[in-house]
């Protein structure tokens, strides 16, 4: 069999790994936005105890870091997804 | 007094047409990228579902949900399946061919030539194929697909409810000047101030004014039809802002209108950088790649922020769903029972989706509106 061969048959054995892969991913990225969000919400929990009255203010700075930070966790779902299915 | 002259400008109108336009050209070859989409017909084998379903399988029900199709799928009983046929709209060689998917008869019958492919690469897709069977002409290329999908069914009805509800709020502000806000006028009201507020302190006071109407256009499509998204049944639940075409027609007109607002100091910005060494812009320009990494990065992670946000939603919502009836599969009794936990983490899902609509439909808009204002930014 010629390598080119050997190299087709390898990638198509790795398949399920990448599948590990893909999923192992997706749960890092979980892992990543949940620290994430949660070191949000302890600095405008904090900053709301300190000082209740920008509750309202600190509130929209939280969502809008919140949702950004989500969609950096997003691509890495969006990847995932694309080994899985592509 | 300003709010009813928002309201009646025309430009909204000259701003919201492009837009629809342009995402029924881009939408209507969404089946052309490649971004996950596919159009499976396999569950629907036969036209009387009893005998070829046995087993429920949650991959495919869950993505038959979230893709576009070519006929607007309602219901399946034991004996039959109850969809609304939509049209097809092919370009080949320069002839146009319409007809209705119903033709098609779910990837069985090939009509006029075509046929629903449901295998390969083109799985999904509208082939070409020999004389009269069902064998895919492989050396033919993909016809032009302009049809009236799901997708494009949803954006227009989402649209002319849009265009019904501002067109008479912008007439009562017209006929009640000076009288305090009636009706839907006092519901939608706070959420236009709302988007003018974050608009004025993105923007700068003086100039904001001419990306109203886009902002206002932006923040209410994508809202309108996250909320629609999530109503299960006829003419809701198409998932319009989770397909990523539609989400890339609103991330490049964002970008294009920073790219043309841009003034000399947001240019200077990316190209020469103030305040960084030199040895880093010339010989080799690192500092500028860098920078222009991010004029793109960053309309396209709106783009992909929204279709996650509210594809991720749908499947999660959908998933609960699946898990009664993967569990009635084991056992019928265990299905009844899971069907309660099920049904409650479904609904608080569904809560979350409906504050992550409006989330969505906010953080969008904020970050067009903050790309506009550091676009237009004075030097300090």
């Amino acid at each position: 069999m010629s390598l080119l061969t050997i190299l087709l048959q390898a990638a198509a054995d790795l398949i399920p790994i990448a599948k590990m892969g893909a999923g192992l991913g997706a749960g890092l990225a979980a892992i990543g936005a949940g620290i994430g969000i949660g070191q949000i919400g302890r600095g405008a929990v904090e900053s709301i105890a300190r000082q209740p009255e920008a509750g309202g203010d600190i509130r929209s700075n939280m969502i809008v870091a919140a949702a950004l930070i989500e969609g950096v966790a997003f691509f890495a779902i969006v990847v995932c997804l694309l080994i899985i299915f592509i | 007094m300003m709010l009813s002259r928002m309201l009646l400008q025309k430009k909204r109108l000259f701003i919201a047409l492009p837009l629809i336009l342009l995402s029924v050209l881009f939408l209507s070859p969404s089946s052309v990228l490649a971004a996950g989409e596919k159009e499976e017909h396999s569950g629907e084998a036969s036209h009387s579902p009893g005998q070829e379903e046995e087993k429920f399988n949650a991959g495919i029900m869950i993505i038959d949900h979230i893709v576009d199709a070519h006929e607007w799928h309602i219901l399946s009983t034991r004996t039959r399946h109850v969809s609304i046929p939509l049209p097809v709209i092919l370009v080949e060689q320069g002839k146009v061919h319409t007809f209705m998917s119903s033709r098609f008869h779910h990837g069985h019958a090939s009509y006029k030539g075509f046929k629903l492919e449901t295998e390969g690469k083109n799985e999904g897709k509208i082939v070409r194929v020999i004389g009269d069977s069902m064998e895919t002409d492989q050396n033919a290329p993909l016809p032009l697909d302009l049809s009236i999908t799901k997708n494009v069914l949803a954006l227009f009805i989402s649209c002319i409810l849009i265009c019904i509800i501002f067109i008479s709020v912008a007439r009562s502000y017209r006929k009640r000047e000076g009288h305090a806000p009636k009706g839907l006028q006092s519901i939608l009201e706070p959420v236009i101030l709302f988007v003018r507020d974050m608009a004025r302190s993105s923007i700068g006071d003086h100039k904001y004014e001419r990306f109203m109407p886009y902002l206002l256009t932006l923040f209410f499509f994508i809202f309108f039809n996250n909320l629609i998204g999530l109503v299960p049944f006829f003419p809701g639940g198409a998932n319009l802002t989770g397909n990523i075409a539609v989400t890339m027609v609103m991330a490049l007109i964002t970008f294009i209108i920073t790219t043309f607002v841009g003034n000399r100091n947001y240019w200077k910005h990316i190209y020469n950088t103030p305040g960084v060494p030199w040895w880093l812009k010339f010989p080799l320009p690192l500092m500028p790649l860098v920078e222009l990494m991010g004029v793109f990065t960053k309309p396209f992670i709106l783009m992909i922020r929204l279709f996650a946000n509210i594809t991720a939603g749908h499947i999660i919502m959908l998933g609960f769903i699946s898990l009664i009836f993967i569990f009635g599969n084991i056992n019928i009794v265990l299905g009844y029972s899971v069907s309660v936990v099920s049904i409650l983490f479904a609904v608080f899902m569904g809560l979350l989706e409906l504050l992550v609509a409006f989330i969505q439909a906010y953080v969008f808009t904020l970050l067009s509106s903050l790309y506009f204002g550091m676009a237009m930014e004075e030097h300090h």
